[in-house]
């Protein structure tokens, strides 16, 4: 019995393609998701002082650390305030770019762009924006009689820049998704509800937007996930601050690994953040699920 | 009465949408005009402005741009060549073979659509660390290259390649793995495009496991670069800035000009996998 019969073979062969993949990928994504909630219960090790079993204190402390439930908060803020608006832009640009409009692949071009650059370089532009009296923000509000204002070094408006550079930035990539779905929509049906008397705005109530329904629950779902994920913006214009006015929970846990050191807690930070976007995963999978269905 | 008020809506709505783009495209143009002429008409609007390259000059002697330039297409090379080459292995076994254990193995993969390694920076260091690849390219390149996304869209596209096409490589005395590169792998040519431009676009754009990975001017990517250029403490004026961000934006941005269809289909697809 020393050969292997042809399905065994079959078997070997299948995970031996499998293999350099999966090493990469338990090495960075399964064992440091384990290893986040491992390391949550642990101290971090320190000069000649190893790394302790605590139990709970690091969520304790976590519960304690009121900088913490002010990134949450940030992240929820930042979150709601900016999908809403970038989900109805989306919506609207693609409804413009795909009707008749004069100019249109110009116009689709213009909204798209943002996408494609990176964050960082985006950030840079705005920082300009938002910079007081030289800025072009001031600019415009000292047309008004608005006096100039420190945008981003008041705690109070230093969050909502970031939502408006993150509108802008997102708007055009959801739009993509309800272009393509808006394609899909037969051109005869909006002629004959329009043959039967239905207005333009009714039809679109009625008819478009219950069937956009699952690209709005994907584009809803992904826009949440982003903003948990995309923090890149934060290094340019604010660095969290005044005072973590602008912080964003993954950018206080770079914080607290890269500028404190303390990996424990940052892991402790980390499960918080898997866990959520754990949550919006489930909630995916379940749509990803009824799409099936339908089809 | 009723064409004439559907007329008018129709014309405010023209104005709305060109609005819009105007609106979304001056952030880009504003940066264009900064870099092309003197600081002096950063917030001065003058058709007749003088235009100056001065700008470029500068930004290209203050960092080390060319540097950053090639480590960042170092980067995107090795990541991308690492990607097709793993994933194609991966997605072939789930989309042909069947394994014991292969449910939960591609359970395994779906995880990591949800839970990339960008929020997993302080592990992912941690591991970096341990195998000694902290500031180098291959440790910013690593991660990613077991790709889920990657092996998700190759595994559709084997999959609808025609069961004839492989029975007929067989016959013909073909083995499994040169079934793969002959049948399967030309057939999926659009997937791997399509792939191919969103990942290059997102290590092109990538910057938080960049920045946590690398700490000198030989690993560095552009994005990384670009924040220790633009960042105030450097004492650079904007109209440099504006010149260097454009620098390094620019390969991407004309790609995309040049290429529109091919990344908005490509962005798409990657968004419904």
């Amino acid at each position: 019995m020393t050969h292997f019969n042809p399905k065994t073979a079959r078997w070997v062969y299948a995970w031996l393609l499998l293999l350099p993949a999966s090493v990469l990928m338990v090495t960075f994504t399964h064992y440091p998701i384990v290893g986040s909630i491992f390391s949550s219960f642990f101290s971090t090790p320190r000069q000649g002082r190893p790394s302790l079993f605590v139990g709970l204190d690091n969520y304790a402390y976590m519960a304690n650390d009121p900088v913490f439930w002010q990134v949450l908060k940030n992240n929820f803020i930042y979150a709601f305030g900016t999908i809403p608006i970038s989900v109805c832009l989306a919506l609207l640009m693609a409804v413009w770019v795909n009707g008749k409009l004069p100019g249109r692949a110009v116009v689709r071009t213009a909204y798209f762009t943002p996408t494609i650059l990176p964050m960082i370089a985006v950030a840079n532009i705005w920082l300009f924006f938002y910079t007081p009296q030289i800025g072009i923000l001031d600019n415009l509000c000292g047309l008004f009689g608005i006096p100039s204002h420190s945008w981003l070094g008041d705690p109070s408006t230093a969050l909502g820049c970031m939502m408006v550079l993150a509108i802008w930035k997102d708007a055009g990539f959801f739009m993509i998704f309800y272009l393509a779905a808006l394609q899909g929509i037969s051109p005869e049906l909006e002629e004959a509800a329009l043959i039967e008397g239905a207005g333009r705005w009714y039809f679109f109530r009625r008819v478009t937007l219950p069937l956009l329904m699952p690209t709005t629950l994907f584009v809803l779902v992904n826009s949440t996930i982003n903003s948990f994920k995309l923090v890149d913006h934060i290094f340019i214009l604010t660095k969290g601050g005044p005072d973590n006015a602008s912080s964003l929970l993954l950018y206080y846990i770079y914080e607290v690994a890269f500028g404190f050191w303390d990996t424990a807690y940052a892991s402790t930070l980390t499960v918080v953040l898997l866990l959520i976007l754990g949550a919006l995963a489930v909630t995916q999978f379940k749509y990803i699920e009824k799409r099936v269905h339908y089809q | 009465m009723m064409i004439r008020e559907s007329d008018w809506g129709h014309v405010l709505e023209v104005v709305a949408a060109w609005l819009l783009a105007f609106l979304w495209a001056a952030p880009l143009l504003y940066a264009t005009w900064a870099a092309f002429h003197p600081m002096d008409f950063v917030s001065r609007f003058d058709l007749l402005a003088p235009l100056t390259l001065d700008n470029f000059r500068s930004a290209w002697n203050v960092a080390p741009f060319a540097r950053y330039f090639l480590n960042t297409f170092m980067l995107v090379c090795m990541t991308l060549a690492g990607q097709i080459v793993l994933c194609t292995l991966a997605a072939y076994a789930f989309a042909r073979f069947d394994f014991p254990g292969k449910e939960t193995a591609f359970i395994l993969v779906l995880i990591q659509i949800m839970i990339m390694p960008d929020v997993l920076i302080v592990q992912n260091y941690l591991t970096t660390s341990k195998l000694g690849l902290v500031d180098t390219i291959l440790g910013i390149g690593l991660p990613y290259m077991g790709s889920a996304f990657g092996i998700f869209l190759l595994r559709q596209a084997f999959k609808q390649v025609p069961k004839e096409l492989e029975d007929a490589a067989r016959v013909e005395g073909a083995g499994w793995f040169s079934i793969l590169l002959k049948v399967y792998v030309p057939l999926a040519r659009p997937t791997y495009l399509a792939y191919g431009l969103v990942s290059v676009s997102y290590h092109w754009n990538n910057f938080l496991w960049p920045v946590v990975i690398t700490n000198s001017t030989n690993t560095r990517p552009l994005t990384v670069g670009l924040s220790i250029f633009g960042a105030p403490e450097s004492g650079v004026n904007f109209s440099v800035i504006s010149a260097g961000t454009l620098l390094a934006v620019s390969p991407l941005l004309i790609a995309f000009l040049l290429f529109q269809r091919q990344f908005v289909q490509s962005f798409m697809r990657s968004g419904i996998k």
